[in-house]
């Protein structure tokens, strides 16, 4: 039996061996000679070369990126410094250029981005992984990332003709209504553009991320530690609770945190929807801009040299922002391991 | 913190039956389980069927077989964890203490806090010690004395002693027959009736398991232990029951049915049924 | 048989009870985070398909913009300079891409491949607007804007996904299959040209077809690059293209209805663009896994 069977895996063997040796391979040859061998080595170290230079040229790129930026933004560094960062003006006409108003809302619209799509999210990721059937759950999944393949420009074109219009004379003067008294529901705008809106259309697009990344999260922790929540008596929830949620929250920081990278840099749909302003306001529904959207939205042309190095500076904010957040995110996400999360 | 499985012969031979106290008369017990004519299928394939006997009260009853013949699927039914597949489909009854476990209004979820379960590879949460075994409790709403509750539940698993010093510790930083027993701690916490052991040791050493093994004789006070294992030594040391499951091959299909069952002793010294006895005594024969 | 001193009830009642409800609960509100987002998806290409349906004419494939707006007129030239654009940022990001991923998985120390995969995922995180700024000051200022710049631009956006989609592939390969080629005595680049390129062949194109759906649909690199309005159809590459996305964008922008409903029928033309691309990408990823899984 143990024979037979040694025999026929050296069958086998032989023939694969005899397969791969060409017959016309003298043994005998010497190991390291003949033109194929130099050939080969050229060619190894060729191929070598070519695709060690096209990594490179990845390096060099983000490289030449941040570094082109700092200089394209240097004269205004040169005028206003860091000050530059909390002036509260941007006004072309005298001249005085602040980054502030667009910081604000910047952080404002990703706030809200973020708030409502935090919760959809992960409710949407638990679905896919706990409560969809087999037949649906592949449907559903498919459909949310299409969600994420609508081109920005689309959604901003959807945001300022339908949904703005919509949340102008539906949601937002019922919400100015009922809780208009905390201050930060105040007069809609007749269009619907604002701050809010860009919040909504920035939640559309950062939804489907997040949700993609924390349903890779829920799947990757075990079946035998959540069954052996189940086994305790414990409803669906509370194992969710109590073990799917703890042993993957430091991958849904960076997942959200990657949403907000996201929001942050999204240029055309903010653009789009969010009304342009330069005040500081804290009514969600008023106007605004955020670093991606006073830049996108001054593409035709700025009034002065000393305006056009302002809006450049402002892109150095807004790579400098990018950068950290997504360098963060990442070195969560690379740390992470579903099995090393204890209390 | 005496390592106490260090001074525990491991080498326990099957002679041991032979000198074991006399199996106790299954008719004075009561019964927890009264299986009836289960089965279970997975979509068109039959994983058991027609199984079909009763499990005692604070005894150890274990399920042994060929791998294959469906032990843990049969297990997996008695708290309801097969609701947990897709596809899978219960037949037949299983009564405990003569409520229907399928029957309509029954929530697995009580189920299962009645009847707790131990699995095959350790898997302790990523959390403490500590929290590993509160965390049931706290859930299912016993907090009063939670810490009392956890001592009582790390000593009955016969671990407090190993850990009392470091409670607030990573579970993941303890060795595999350590997570084994904490496991069995965190089930017991909550006071089950029950206690199922999908082959508990089978992922552990000799040393780890023979601890497990001693701990199952002491838990039997207080609970009705059911444990699937593939290694009948096992079933021999720890079982006063021992139902052998085999499987039934016909055209092209595998099923797992219940060849016997009987007090332990009995299956492995004088079986009535022949595959009990090839199975018995063909392996170690 | 003895029967149980008390009856046992399995049902769930007080506490248990309330503990299931929470759990239907939030079941509930799972249900309908999911529902939220197929319906924004409805919703928007429904909208999308109903605004855009008035102006779905075979002008619109062959006319070009009206000069002074109005109804009528096409956008032919916005598709002719959007493929060429697209055509020629693919031509620049691809072979990049496929030779970085080919490097990080073939040649590069495992320290090193995770330095470069961690500069393409921060490279993926760079705002496109800011790649657009980055290229203007690059290409454009001093010269012109022109189509070149903006494909390089959408081929910066590309790259990155372009390279970690090679690299995903070909870490899919078996090592088995390159020890296999090895110990035949065939040297390393007849390994990769010969043996490892054809097996992910499938996987690298559904790589670069993702790549070019989302830089098809990419407006904010153009803005600065290659968004001057310009009616007529040209293939004049050194010169700014009109293109799909900046001309939604900018009839975005317009009081005019009939404007809008030309960006309207733009994005229907540009989704339905994007919808086939993903359909053939996944289907092409489909082959490509069984043939590596099966092989």
């Amino acid at each position: 039996m143990v024979t037979g069977a040694g025999a026929r895996l050296r069958a086998v063997y032989v023939a694969c061996a005899m397969a791969a040796v060409p017959t016309t391979t003298p043994t005998t040859a010497p190991l390291r000679s003949g033109r194929r061998r130099i050939g080969d080595r050229v060619g190894d170290g060729a191929l070598r070369t070519i695709t060690a230079l096209a990594a490179l040229a990845v390096v060099v790129l983000l490289g030449a990126i941040v570094y082109k930026i700092l200089h394209l933004a240097h004269s205004a560094w040169s005028t206003y410094g860091l000050h530059f960062v909390t002036a509260k003006t941007w006004d072309p006409v005298h001249k005085a250029f602040g980054a502030l108003p667009f910081i604000y809302g910047t952080a404002i619209s990703s706030l809200i981005a973020l708030l409502i799509s935090a919760p959809l999210a992960i409710g949407i990721a638990l679905y896919l992984t706990e409560l969809a059937p087999k037949g649906v759950r592949g449907v559903v999944g498919s459909l949310i990332e299409m969600l994420a393949a609508i081109p920005s420009v689309v959604l901003g074109l959807w945001g300022i003709l339908v949904l703005g219009p919509f949340l102008a004379n539906h949601l937002e003067p019922w919400l100015h209504r009922k809780l208009g008294f905390i201050g930060i529901f105040g007069a809609p705008e007749a269009t619907g553009t604002g701050l809010f809106t860009a919040g909504l259309i920035l939640t559309i697009m950062v939804v489907p991320i997040v949700a993609s990344i924390c349903r890779e999260l829920f799947m990757q922790v075990p079946a035998d530690l959540e069954e052996g929540a189940l086994a305790l008596g414990t409803t669906r929830w509370e194992m969710i609770r109590g073990v799917t949620l703890p042993a993957t929250r430091s991958g849904i920081a960076a997942a959200l945190i990657l949403g907000l990278g996201r929001a942050l840099g999204e240029a055309i749909a903010v653009t789009q929807v969010i009304g342009g302003g330069t005040r500081i306001t804290n009514n969600v529904f008023g106007p605004g801009d955020t670093l991606a959207s006073k830049i996108a939205a001054s593409y035709q042309g700025a009034a002065s040299s000393l305006e056009q190095s302002s809006l450049l500076y402002l892109g150095a904010l807004l790579l400098i922002i990018g950068l950290v957040v997504n360098l963060v995110a990442q070195v969560i996400v690379r740390r992470f391991d579903p099995l090393r999360e204890a209390r | 913190m005496g390592n106490r499985s260090d001074t525990i012969s491991i080498d326990v031979a099957p002679v041991e039956i032979a000198q074991r106290r006399h199996a106790p008369l299954p008719e004075n017990r009561e019964v927890v389980f009264d299986v009836q004519d289960l089965g279970v299928r997975y979509g068109a394939t039959t994983a058991v069927s027609g199984v079909d006997f009763d499990i005692y009260r604070n005894m150890i009853t274990a399920v042994i077989g060929p791998s294959g013949c469906g032990k843990s699927t049969f297990i997996r039914c008695l708290n309801r964890m097969n609701d947990l597949v897709p596809g899978a489909q219960v037949d037949g009854k299983i009564l405990y203490h003569g409520e229907d476990l399928y029957g309509s209004g029954v929530d697995p979820v009580e189920v299962r806090r009645r009847i707790g379960m131990v699995f095959q590879r350790p898997n302790p949460f990523p959390k403490s010690i500590y929290d590993n075994v509160a965390w049931g409790p706290r859930v299912l709403g016993m907090r009063k004395d939670l810490d009392e509750r956890v001592e009582r539940a790390l000593r009955g698993a016969a671990l407090w002693e190993e850990v009392k010093d470091r409670l607030k510790r990573s579970a993941l930083s303890l060795s595999g027959g350590q997570q084994q027993r904490l496991c069995i701690a965190r089930a017991i916490a909550i006071e089950p009736e029950v206690l199922l052991l999908d082959e508990p040791a089978s992922a552990l050493d000799p040393i780890a398991t023979t601890s497990i093994e001693e701990l199952m004789h002491g838990l039997k006070r207080d609970f009705t232990l059911v444990i699937v294992t593939h290694n009948m030594q096992q079933a021999a040391r720890v079982a006063d029951m021992t139902a052998f499951f085999s499987l039934e091959v016909g055209e092209g299909r595998r099923t797992g049915v219940l060849v016997e069952y009987d007090a332990t002793e009995k299956i492995f010294t004088n079986p009535s049924d022949q595959r009990t006895e090839d199975y018995v005594t063909g392996r170690f024969g | 048989m003895a029967v149980a001193a008390e009856r046992i009830s399995l049902r769930a009642t007080g506490r248990s009870r309330r503990r299931l409800r929470l759990n239907r609960v939030m079941e509930g509100v799972a249900v309908l985070a999911a529902s939220v987002a197929l319906a924004a998806l409805g919703i928007v290409v429904v909208s999308v398909v109903v605004r855009a349906w008035p102006a779905l004419h075979v002008s619109l494939f062959t006319q070009t913009p009206n000069l002074f707006g109005g109804p009528g007129g096409g956008i032919s030239s916005a598709i002719v300079g959007s493929a060429l654009i697209v055509a020629m940022a693919t031509g620049m990001a691809l072979p990049v891409g496929v030779l970085a991923a080919i490097f990080m998985t073939e040649f590069a120390r495992p320290r090193v491949a995770a330095a470069i995969q961690l500069f393409l995922d921060v490279l993926n995180g760079v705002p496109t607007i800011v790649t657009g700024i980055f290229v203007y000051g690059l290409l454009v200022i001093g010269h012109l804007q022109s189509a070149y710049a903006g494909a390089f631009a959408l081929a910066v956006v590309m790259l990155p996904l372009v390279a970690r989609a090679t690299q995903e592939v070909l870490l899919l390969v078996p090592n088995t299959l390159r020890e296999a080629s090895l110990a035949l005595g065939v040297s390393r680049w007849r390994t990769v040209v010969g043996v490892i390129i054809p097996t992910t062949l499938g996987g690298i194109l559904t790589g670069t077809v993702i790549a070019m759906a989302r830089a098809a649909g990419e407006t904010a690199p153009l803005l600065f690059t290659c968004s001057i309005f310009a009616p007529a159809v040209s293939t004049d590459v050194t010169h700014a293209l009109p293109n799909i996305p900046v001309l939604i964008f900018t009839y975005s922008e317009q009081p005019d209805p009939a404007l809008h409903q030309q960006a309207w029928a733009a994005a229907l033309v540009l989704m339905a663009f994007i919808l086939i691309t993903s359909l053939t990408a996944r289907g092409l990823l489909a082959r490509s896994r069984r043939k590596l899984t099966h092989g």
